[in-house]
């Protein structure tokens, strides 16, 4: 008799292999991660000014994210429905909140990595600096959004899986949702590049923005991940 | 269910919707342990639904439908572990290795690595194609991965939905050995199939469905 793997186990066993895959493809090495590069550096060759570029750096690259986001949880759902996966999963009763965990840790995973060279572009390109009081701010900012995004991405991901025009229904439905993040986690990060005058204190009000929201995107994922998969 | 029944699926007057549409209008069905049963019938008789129906994927709308034990109604969920369902899709994922796709579904229920092992030796899968990648895979290959991945989710019910479709004559022929020794190893499989002539060879039992309705055949 098959037994009932636990949610942790299925997350585990689900995040393993959705990065286990994008180790063999490459697609976010070879694909996404150039792509996103390519957005930092258009926008400082648009920009030309260092002035601007300091001021926005923080703004840039949460856009450049949001960006690769749309791609990244296109390529995680791609992988699930070109030969019925996720169909599978679901036939065989995996637990739902599992592979909704499985699946947003993987992406987590992805967005990080992505984030960490953006973040040094950054850094690079539009020479913003950043104090020790700044790291702290900006790796908390970082992991809040990322998990925000992360739970969001994971949960209108499956909401389009099965439906037609995806590719484009998905950033038309997500850009709204995930606006908040995007600027919160803007103001917060510019606080942590004392960017255009901001000062360091005010970026952690933004973090609790961010903080709140991944908590509410994970326990609503959480919650209607297997509905919204469901037939 | 009768308590001392013994019956793997056993379905009373089940009527059940499906898109909207009444696919079953009264369906009724016994299928015992070991069993090799083929449903038979025109588009849109029904084989697909019951098929779904016994996965634990439709609700049933009127009559009594009990799958290993359990009720189709209020225990759809332990339905679902406990049968493999096979469609026109193999479910697996096209990056990953026979070996890893199998490995996979291991993790989910803890299979160990000897019944990896069995599973994939049952299926023909050696050591070098079990490393090959499954995009690379002939349908055939992908149709033998598919069913290795349902013997270590240890599905006691396999219910496969046109299981010869996009096969050659070699690969037809050796899904039919790999059900037969399923079959004999205790496993009790239900086929929905176009191809009756094949089908027919390989079940134990012909039932005809048409309209929503069973009716069994000799």
């Amino acid at each position: 008799m098959s037994t009932s793997p636990n949610i942790a186990r299925v997350a585990r066993v689900v995040a393993a292999k959705d990065l286990r895959i994008e180790m063999r493809s490459h697609i976010v090495v070879q694909q996404v991660l150039p792509f996103a590069g390519l957005v930092m550096v258009m926008f400082a060759f648009a920009l030309d000014n260092d002035d601007v570029l300091q001021r926005v750096a923080g703004g840039l690259v949460w856009l450049a994210t949001l960006f690769s986001l749309f791609i990244v949880v296109q390529r995680s759902y791609a992988i699930e429905t070109s030969d019925g996966a996720l169909d599978a999963l679901r036939v065989a009763g995996v637990d739902s909140q599992g592979i909704f965990l499985g699946k947003s840790a993987a992406l987590f995973v992805q967005l990080i990595t992505l984030e960490l060279l953006l973040f040094v572009l950054a850094v690079v390109l539009y020479q913003v600096q950043l104090s020790l009081a700044g790291l702290v701010l900006l790796v908390t900012c970082v992991l809040c959004a990322t998990a925000g995004l992360a739970f969001v991405g994971t949960l209108y991901g499956g909401l389009t899986a099965g439906a037609h025009g995806r590719e484009t229904l998905l950033p038309l439905l997500l850009l709204p949702v995930v606006a908040p993040v995007v600027l919160s986690a803007t103001r917060a990060t510019e606080s942590a590049f004392l960017s255009g005058g901001a000062v360091l204190a005010d970026g952690w009000p933004w973090v609790g923005v961010l903080a709140v929201f991944a908590a509410l995107f994970g326990i609503g994922g959480l919650l209607s991940f297997g509905a919204l998969i469901e037939e | 269910m009768d308590a001392l029944s013994t019956s793997i699926i056993d379905l009373r007057d089940v009527v059940a919707v499906y898109n909207g549409y009444p696919a079953l209008a009264g369906a009724s069905l016994s299928v015992e342990k070991g069993e090799i049963v083929l449903f038979q019938g025109p588009n849109g008789a029904g084989k697909s639904t019951l098929l779904r129906l016994c996965a634990g994927l439709l609700p049933v709308e009127r009559g009594t439908a009990f799958v290993l034990g359990c009720n189709v109604q209020d225990e759809r969920e332990r339905i679902r572990s406990r049968v493999g369902l096979l469609g026109h899709n193999n479910g697996l994922y096209a990056d990953l290795s026979i070996a890893d796709n199998i490995s996979f579904w291991a993790s989910m229920v803890g299979a160990s690595q000897i019944e990896i092992d069995a599973a994939m030796s049952r299926m023909g899968i050696d050591g070098s194609l079990a490393s090959r990648s499954v995009g690379n895979l002939s349908a055939g290959q992908k149709r033998r991965c598919a069913l290795a991945c349902l013997i270590v989710r240890r599905a006691e019910l396999w219910l496969l939905d046109e299981p010869h479709a996009g096969l050659d004559a070699k690969g037809r022929d050796e899904i039919d050995a790999i059900l037969r020794e399923a079959s004999q190893l205790g496993a009790t499989i239900v086929v929905a199939s176009h191809e009756i002539e094949r089908a027919q060879h390989l079940a134990t039992r012909n039932v005809a469905v048409v309209a929503g309705r069973v009716q069994e055949r000799s």
